[in-house]
């Protein structure tokens, strides 16, 4: 076929299910966006495979883009990485320590380990501490990054090393312990491994807390705060193991600074935050995922126009998320978007 | 954002404490009087509220001395005040151990439990508080006092040891030691200070700390029980200053030159270059540089940087304005632990005179050359001795240690190129200067090739004279211990604790090794903040392993998981060792305690989870220390 300069090719149909709200062949010119220099590249050695990435680019950018899978739980794309979890360390050749990939920067010439024993043992070590202390059952499920059951098959972590799990907080019980203060194990109870299991707080309609699934990745705490909603309603209280997501002085949801945005049950990668919706149809057993559908489409409520998925469970929306590669929302929602699908649940009676 | 306040009005109390910190409050955006009128529905400041955000942690100190605790209105106040969120606020609050944010009583002891404290009876006594005064945190009979253990109070060669935390209008924060039960419930029982009159005399109260006080050929320590710690006249009589003024003609680049030649190794564990150090951060083109002192001294054993503010502090502040001088920093951050009220006191009263003389201010001892230095408080916590968690913690922050890289010569307190030092390695600079040009390679000659210069250690434990001990490098541990008197009634020794808590346990097989950086490391131990702890064949060694273990895990952050989880599974495990309690073979609790070790040194973020296991570990490798 000989090319034809003037030849407009056919518009793609949109796949199933997806709703454009302008014709792809009505688009006459697409702006092209300004011109920017691209870092210089830098040259670095992983698993022994020589490759450059631009500068400025982390470990877990580089391995990335080899398709490397290393493994990750407080990390986000969307996100600031706080480095926290540590699951995703690597083996940087020259350094006295293990490095988070998804933080730490590339560097020219850096030689970087990414399965060696040393790093191996850290994450198996690492998720055996994690799944000892945390309810992990619904980790993974919820966005790509986390997906700790896998991790763990992988690096053969057996959390059950440190003993069976001890019985768990009463309600507020773990909020209100003191920093520098803690009750040390003693004869028997030294059997029984720690954890931060605790009564799920259920304070609103909206969404549940339950902290007995935290790892403590921070990741609400930026949502909230200065990577999104900029609200700062939950923030990290306490110490140490100790140490817990909380509003301040503990204040049920309604009573703080919250304004339902949502976007904390968004980025949890642990099923710790979650609908209302959600934790009661799991509660009654009628949760069922491989019965739900996708809806992508646009939130109806205002002129941002933001990119809504619609999880559909027997023809009732269940539950909300945005997809995070959408450059309108990276992710995140407000109230509205987030929330306000009820009136669609609501059947005309008779 | 949107600052959301709940609950009552702070108290008239709590508002005069905090304004007493941060100034009268503006207007009625920042919790002061509203005036409708000229104010407007438009708020406005807020910028400029949260600019002050460092000064957060001096706020919740006023609220805690004042009322004895964190009420969530006076929280609120503050938070109003600051423009910082509240849920941000009480994650700072709680993260303290010297903070309440429940109701306490205004008076408290905190009792040291700690290794050193534990050697000299601070287990009996707290049974005999228990027994006397209820459950530690009960309040007393009156409801006004109350007890609390604590971790090490840096007053261990005068162990056992307790610090006074009395809020109100008039607070009180004092230290006593040696304490036993009926001391610190009498002392619960007064409100106002002791009276310090009647005491030793100053070189005799020196030589309860520092044995070696007034001896001539002590470099570090010379002034020490010598001059009036409240005095500048006296300091610039023996000599103070001097090396300031070489600084000032020999010129920065000449101060960075002598420093660099001394090969002066940082004292606070991590033996980094101070050189080195001072001289990146005097390059860096990001503006402004900080330099910041830091007196955080919480590695359990140590109490050298306490003698040194007690009792040369103007030597402090001297070092602190060559170090500014030499990188190009105009302001300075001295941040002391809040167990530390006299030398508090006295580094607060040398900074007030040495800027009354004119040696900081707009133009420093008339050179043109401007600085000054602030005074941050603490408030009880060990991880705000690791350089990165004391930036967030004078930010206002809790004291989260940040990764590395960046370093703090690039990005540092405020983001910017910062110099930080412990106070020991500080006062080094002085004798390096004070004789002009050619003091660095005067000082080199000192010591041994790789480890330069005098050095102070903190003898503790069953030794007859406890305290700090100045001796050049290349020392043995066995000249160590006779400097101390040897252990006392004839008795043996069983092990010897190494650079503290993060340290290292070794045998008495070890005594001639020379205490050097390079000595202690052909050893396998390490030199840490200088910590010498001595325990006989009396000591009780799995105690004192189990109270490590309870130290790790009290202290770490809770940031990363490694060290989050990991000291609380190295906590039970070493309990079930010592309680017998079999779960499985001793020899694959010991494996585990090794996976466990590893993964926290591997993988935590900072110096804490990273050496959390290494005393408990090493005394596991020697079973002739240990048996469990």
């Amino acid at each position: 076929m000989t090319h034809d300069p003037h030849h407009v090719p056919a518009p793609e149909l949109p796949p199933p299910g997806l709703v454009y709200t302008t014709p792809a062949g009505r688009a006459t010119h697409t702006p092209e966006a300004p011109r920017r220099e691209l870092p210089p590249n830098v040259s670095l050695q992983i698993d022994g495979v020589a490759v450059s990435v631009p500068a400025g680019s982390t470990i877990l950018d580089a391995c990335r883009a080899q398709g490397l899978d290393i493994p990750t739980l407080c990390y986000l794309e969307n996100l600031t990485p706080v480095n926290v979890c540590r699951v995703c360390v690597v083996e940087v050749k020259g350094s006295r320590v293990l490095a988070p990939a998804c933080s730490r920067k590339v560097e020219e010439g850096m030689d970087v380990e990414t399965e060696s024993e040393r790093v191996r043992h850290s994450r198996k070590v690492v998720l055996e501490f994690l799944g000892s202390s945390v309810d992990l059952s619904l980790a993974g499920q919820q966005v790509p990054n986390g997906d700790a059951a896998r991790y763990a098959r992988r690096y053969g972590a057996d959390p059950g090393r440190f003993g069976p799990p001890a019985d768990g907080a009463g309600a507020h019980e773990r909020d209100d312990r003191d920093p520098g203060h803690h009750h040390s194990p003693v004869g028997e109870e030294a059997v029984l491994a720690a954890t931060v299991e605790q009564p799920v707080k259920v304070d609103n309609n909206l969404y549940v807390r339950d902290y007995s699934k935290c790892i403590l990745c921070y990741k609400c705490v930026e949502a909230c705060g200065e990577d999104a909603q900029n609200t700062f309603a939950i923030a990290v209280a306490g110490r140490g193991f100790d140490a817990r997501i909380s509003t301040e002085w503990d204040a049920p949801l309604p009573d703080s600074a919250c304004v339902y945005c949502g976007n904390c049950i968004g980025v949890c990668p642990t099923g710790a935050l979650m609908f209302k919706s959600e934790f009661d149809m799991r509660a009654a057993g009628t949760w069922d995922e491989s019965a739900q559908t996708t809806t992508s489409t646009i939130c109806p409520y205002c002129g941002v126009g933001c990119a809504v998925d619609l999880h559909v469970q027997d023809n009732t929306i269940v539950k909300v998320t945005s997809p995070m590669d959408s450059t309108v929302t990276e992710g995140h929602l407000c109230i509205k978007g987030r929330f306000g699908f009820e009136f669609t649940n609501e059947r005309r009676r008779g | 954002m949107d600052l959301h306040v709940i609950g009552p009005l702070a108290s008239p109390a709590e508002r005069a404490a905090v304004d007493a910190v941060l100034g009268p409050a503006e207007s009625g955006w920042h919790g002061g009087r509203r005036d409708s009128p000229n104010e407007g529905h438009v708020a406005s400041g807020g910028h400029d509220a949260r600019s002050r955000r460092d000064l957060l942690l001096p706020a919740l100190h006023a609220l805690q001395d004042r009322v004895g605790q964190i009420t969530q209105p006076g929280l609120n106040y503050v938070c109003r005040r600051l423009s910082v969120p509240p849920a941000e606020a009480y994650g700072v609050a709680t993260f303290y151990a010297l903070l309440s944010t429940k109701p306490r009583p205004p008076a408290v002891a905190h009792v040291c439990d700690d290794i050193a404290c534990r050697l000299a009876g601070a287990e009996e006594t707290c049974a005999d508080l228990e027994r006397r005064l209820g459950p530690a945190g009960s309040p007393g009979r009156d409801g006004r006092t109350t007890w609390l253990r604590s971790p090490c109070l840096g007053l261990c060669e005068q162990a056992p040891a307790a610090l006074f935390t009395i809020a109100g209008e008039q607070p009180v924060r004092e230290t006593a030691a040696p304490v036993d039960a009926a001391g610190i419930i009498r002392r619960l029982e007064r409100t106002t200070s002791a009276s310090t009159s009647g005491g030793p005399g100053l070189l005799g109260t020196a030589r309860a700390s520092a044995p070696q006080a007034g001896e001539p050929e002590l470099r570090l320590l010379r002034r020490v029980g010598v001059v009036d710690p409240e005095s500048l006249e006296d300091y610039v009589a023996h000599g103070g200053f001097a090396a300031l003024r070489s600084a000032l003609a020999m010129g920065a680049e000449a101060v960075l030159r002598e420093v660099t030649d001394s090969r002066l190794l940082g004292r606070g564990g991590a033996a980094f270059p101070t050189g080195r150090k001072w001289s990146a951060v005097a390059a860096q083109p990001a503006q402004p540089h900080y330099v910041v002192c830091n007196a955080d001294e919480s590695e359990p054993g140590t109490f050298s940087n306490r003698v040194l503010l007690e009792l040369d502090p103007f030597a402090v502040v001297e070092s602190m304005i060559i170090e500014g001088f030499a990188t190009g920093s105009s302001k300075g951050f001295l941040y002391i632990r809040g167990e530390y009220p006299l030398a508090e006191s006295r580094i607060r009263g040398a900074i007030d005179r040495a800027r009354a003389a004119g040696y900081l201010g707009a133009s420093v001892a008339g050179s043109g050359f401007a600085f000054d230095i602030e005074v941050r408080r603490g408030a009880g916590a060990y991880i705000c001795g690791e350089e990165t968690a004391l930036f967030e913690s004078i930010e206002g922050r809790r004291g989260e240690p940040r990764n590395k890289p960046p370093f703090p010569v690039e990005v540092g307190l405020f983001g910017k190129p910062t110099a930080i030092n412990n106070v020991e390695t500080m006062v080094n600079v002085v004798p390096i200067l004070e004789g002009g040009p050619g003091g660095g390679a005067r000082f080199a000659a000192i010591g041994t090739e790789g480890s330069t210069g005098p050095k102070l250690f903190c003898l503790s434990g069953a030794v007859a004279r406890p305290g700090v001990y100045e001796v050049p490098f290349g020392t043995t541990l066995r000249e160590m211990l006779d400097l101390a008197g040897g252990v006392p009634g004839g008795r043996s020794i069983r092990a010897i604790l190494l650079g503290g808590a993060a340290g290292v346990f070794v045998g008495p097989e070890t005594l001639d090794t020379p205490l050097t950086f390079e000595g202690t490391r052909a050893i396998n131990a390490t030199l840490g903040s200088g910590v010498v702890m001595v325990f006989d064949e009396t000591a009780d060694m799995v105690g004192t392993l189990r109270r490590i273990a309870a130290f790790f895990r009290d202290e770490s952050c809770g940031q990363c998981v490694p060290c989050r989880v990991g000291t609380v599974r190295q906590e039970e495990l070493l309990a079930r060792l010592a309680d017998k309690v079999e779960i499985r073979s001793r020899e694959e609790e010991l494996v585990l305690l090794a996976d466990i070790g590893r993964a926290m040194r591997d993988a935590s973020i900072c110096g804490l989870g990273q050496t959390a296991s290494s005393a408990i570990e090493s005394a596991m490798r020697q079973p002739e220390l240990v048996a469990l």
